[in-house]
């Protein structure tokens, strides 16, 4: 499917120069674009297709107080995205909006991420959006400008790996588990080079939000896009979203988004086999997200340097069973775990019970319309009541560029896709895991096995 | 961009695998609208606690940065890529490097190099026991040699000539403006634009 989605998009091969792809959407916020904007007006260029990019405030918006709340800096790449966007006509969903919120939930929850699409943004998460069966990526500010410019990449076409994935999962076990477990087995490297595809009964039966949580962690195994190829459950997440084709051009895109699903005899450059039925609720113990294992067992006696360094900077000795590890903070939010999805299944652990007396806990809704939907649902209700704070959208503690940061020393189970040292706060110490396992470790106080709570 | 044919000088030893962006440039410094002067906060909490390899007064004025595998691993940010050239490494040597971060490294003039683990070792290792070593790696010639040594590397040849010319790739792509224009034309019409 990937060579597939590769060959629509290209303009022009040659065997000189990398192939040239020509971008569908183009997603940018506050962080990786001043310099970007910068380089075209300093080369008196301008946006080629304002109305195929789309921008939003997400990476340092502070998740209380508004705009007035961040600092200085912040404040400043902010107004400065605002005024690039008013000059060159790029839609801006700004702080304060409706429409606001993390860049890879509002490209979904807003229809605008689609079937056979190619969709770039100056961010490595990009991925996540291959989870519609899309070829997406991140990448850098010059590319940024180029796309600016020209609303192409040139790009070296990449291997092929499939991911196959076949069983039920069992209770208690999520998306998030599911790829906690691959980058487990795969290290953090292995996918480099490569457009992965996921497919398997297991990703046929996860939801939208599911197939978004896998992909987006693409990038973590190395990989720069993750697909799943589109079906019924894709279409029917898309139909009558604010930009999904409606009528008669639904029908045509429908026909054709039929065409792309995975053919059974692709041939890929590798393929990796998971057994769903097997896996437990994985928790990070290390540094990078290949640092992980199941919440049943036990921190692991190091097999590397990087593993002894890893063991250093979080404080934890090897043969600590997870459980005895307390937790200071919990985050639930980031481009991985904050869909509607992962607040339920958050909410549905914390309904009736009490945040532990030494956590502070905090839910930080994907957007400005997840965290809507989540109050007409009575959601923010259980978390408050728990003793949550009920924040609003952004990246927030995922790379603790706002306000929202661990202190040094501080331990943090976190729905977000990154435990590289200092990434939620300088010194601070993080463990990822999915939602439902996040909102157990606000309970008990401690990492916990979330099957103990159901 | 300025065209860079070959970077020459002394090595840094950055002996650690799998480093990744957040380590290159904290986050806190990702909120400047400029694209230079990160130099001072390149690995900025590994340099906060001391006794930090690049800080040491035999590594100083380096220009080659060697490290491990999987260099630059994590987020898109080509501030890394900023960071590393404003504090005066024009070349990295390593066995691997993550995707994104080789290629804002190419865009920022950086020659990034992946050598056999061997090869990176003995790089190493001689920068460790001999620092004021010098290597030279030759775009040109597409070899890192120093004393008695000169080791093959292969790099995509765009990105080769790109480097070696200091063009700018945005004007080449300008350049199939028709091709453009024309595969536009046939897009089909229920792909979304915001308006």
């Amino acid at each position: 499917m990937a060579q597939k989605l590769w060959d629509s998009h290209v303009v022009s091969s040659t065997p000189e120069e990398p192939d040239l792809l020509y971008v569908d959407l183009h997603l940018i916020h506050e962080v990786t674009s001043p310099q970007a904007f910068e380089g075209l007006q300093l080369a008196g260029r301008r946006v080629r297709r304002p109305d195929l990019t789309v921008a939003t405030m997400d990476h340092n918006v502070p998740t209380r107080g508004g705009l007035r709340a961040a600092d200085e800096q912040s404040r400043r790449q902010m107004e400065l995205l605002a005024e690039n966007c008013r000059r060159e006509g790029i839609p801006l969903h700004q702080i304060g909006s409706r429409r606001q919120g993390i860049v890879h939930v509002i490209g979904p929850e807003l229809g605008l991420t689609q079937p056979g699409m190619l969709i770039v943004c100056g961010d490595s998460h990009t991925s996540t959006h291959g989870a519609f069966g899309a070829l997406a990526f991140g990448i850098g500010t010059s590319e940024v400008e180029m796309v600016l410019a020209t609303q192409c990449l040139p790009q070296n076409r990449l291997r092929d790996l499939a991911v196959n994935v076949d069983g039920a999962l069992p209770l208690g076990v999520t998306a998030k588990d599911l790829v906690l477990g691959l980058i487990g087995r795969t290290g953090i490297s292995q996918g480099q080079g490569h457009l992965v595809e996921y497919r398997g009964s297991t990703i046929r039966a996860l939801s939208m939000e599911g197939r978004m949580t896998v992909c987006n962690m693409s990038i973590e195994w190395g990989a720069k896009a993750g697909m799943v190829a589109p079906d019924d459950t894709t279409f029917k997440y898309l139909e009558r979203r604010p930009h999904a084709p409606r009528g008669a051009a639904w029908e045509a895109a429908l026909d054709h988004w039929r065409t792309l699903d995975s053919d059974p005899d692709s041939v890929f450059d590798h393929e990796i086999s998971v057994d769903a039925r097997e896996l437990e609720p994985h928790v990070t113990w290390g540094t990078n997200p290949g640092q992980v294992a199941p919440v049943t067992g036990r921190v692991p006696s190091p097999h590397s340097e990087t593993d002894e360094r890893a063991l250093r900077y979080m404080d934890l000795r090897p043969g600590t069973a997870f459980a005895d590890i307390a937790i200071d903070r919990v985050f639930i939010g980031s481009c991985t775990n904050a869909r509607i999805e992962d607040l339920r299944a958050a909410a549905n652990v914390v309904a009736g019970k009490h945040v532990h007396s030494s956590v502070r806990a905090m839910v930080v809704p994907g957007s400005t319309s997840v965290k809507k939907v989540a109050e007409d649902e009575g959601l923010d209700a259980i978390f408050k009541a728990a003793g949550f704070e009920w924040r609003n959208a952004g990246c927030s503690m995922c790379l603790g560029m706002n306000p929202d940061i661990l202190a040094p020393g501080e331990r943090c189970a976190s729905t977000s896709n990154r435990n590289f040292e200092g990434r939620q706060g300088s010194g601070g110490r993080t463990h990822l895991m999915s939602p439902p396992m996040a909102a157990a470790a606000a309970i008990t106080g401690h990492i916990v096995d979330v099957r103990e709570l159901l | 961009m300025e065209p860079v044919s070959k970077v020459a000088g002394r090595m840094a030893p950055l002996d650690l695998a799998d480093v990744d962006t957040d380590q290159i440039i904290p986050k806190q410094f990702l909120k400047r609208i400029e694209r230079t002067g990160y130099g001072p906060f390149l690995f900025y909490d590994w340099r906060a606690k001391g006794d930090f390899v690049l800080d040491k007064p035999e590594h100083k004025g380096a220009s080659v940065l060697v490290t491990g595998e999987n260099f630059g691993c994590g987020s898109s940010r080509e501030h890394a890529p900023w960071a590393i050239k404003d504090a005066g490494y024009h070349a990295i040597i390593a066995p691997s490097f993550a995707d994104i971060f080789r290629a804002n490294c190419y865009k920022t003039g950086i020659l990034a190099v992946t050598l056999p683990d061997r090869q990176v070792r003995h790089l190493i290792d001689l920068a460790s026991e001999d620092p004021a070593a010098e290597v030279t790696v030759d775009l040109e010639k597409l070899e890192v040699r120093g004393q008695g040594f000169a080791y093959h590397f292969e790099i995509d040849s765009f990105a080769r000539e790109m480097l070696l010319n200091g063009l700018d790739e945005i004007t080449l792509v300008e350049r199939h403006a028709p091709a453009i224009g024309s595969y536009e034309s046939q897009r089909p019409a229920w792909l979304p634009s915001v308006r």
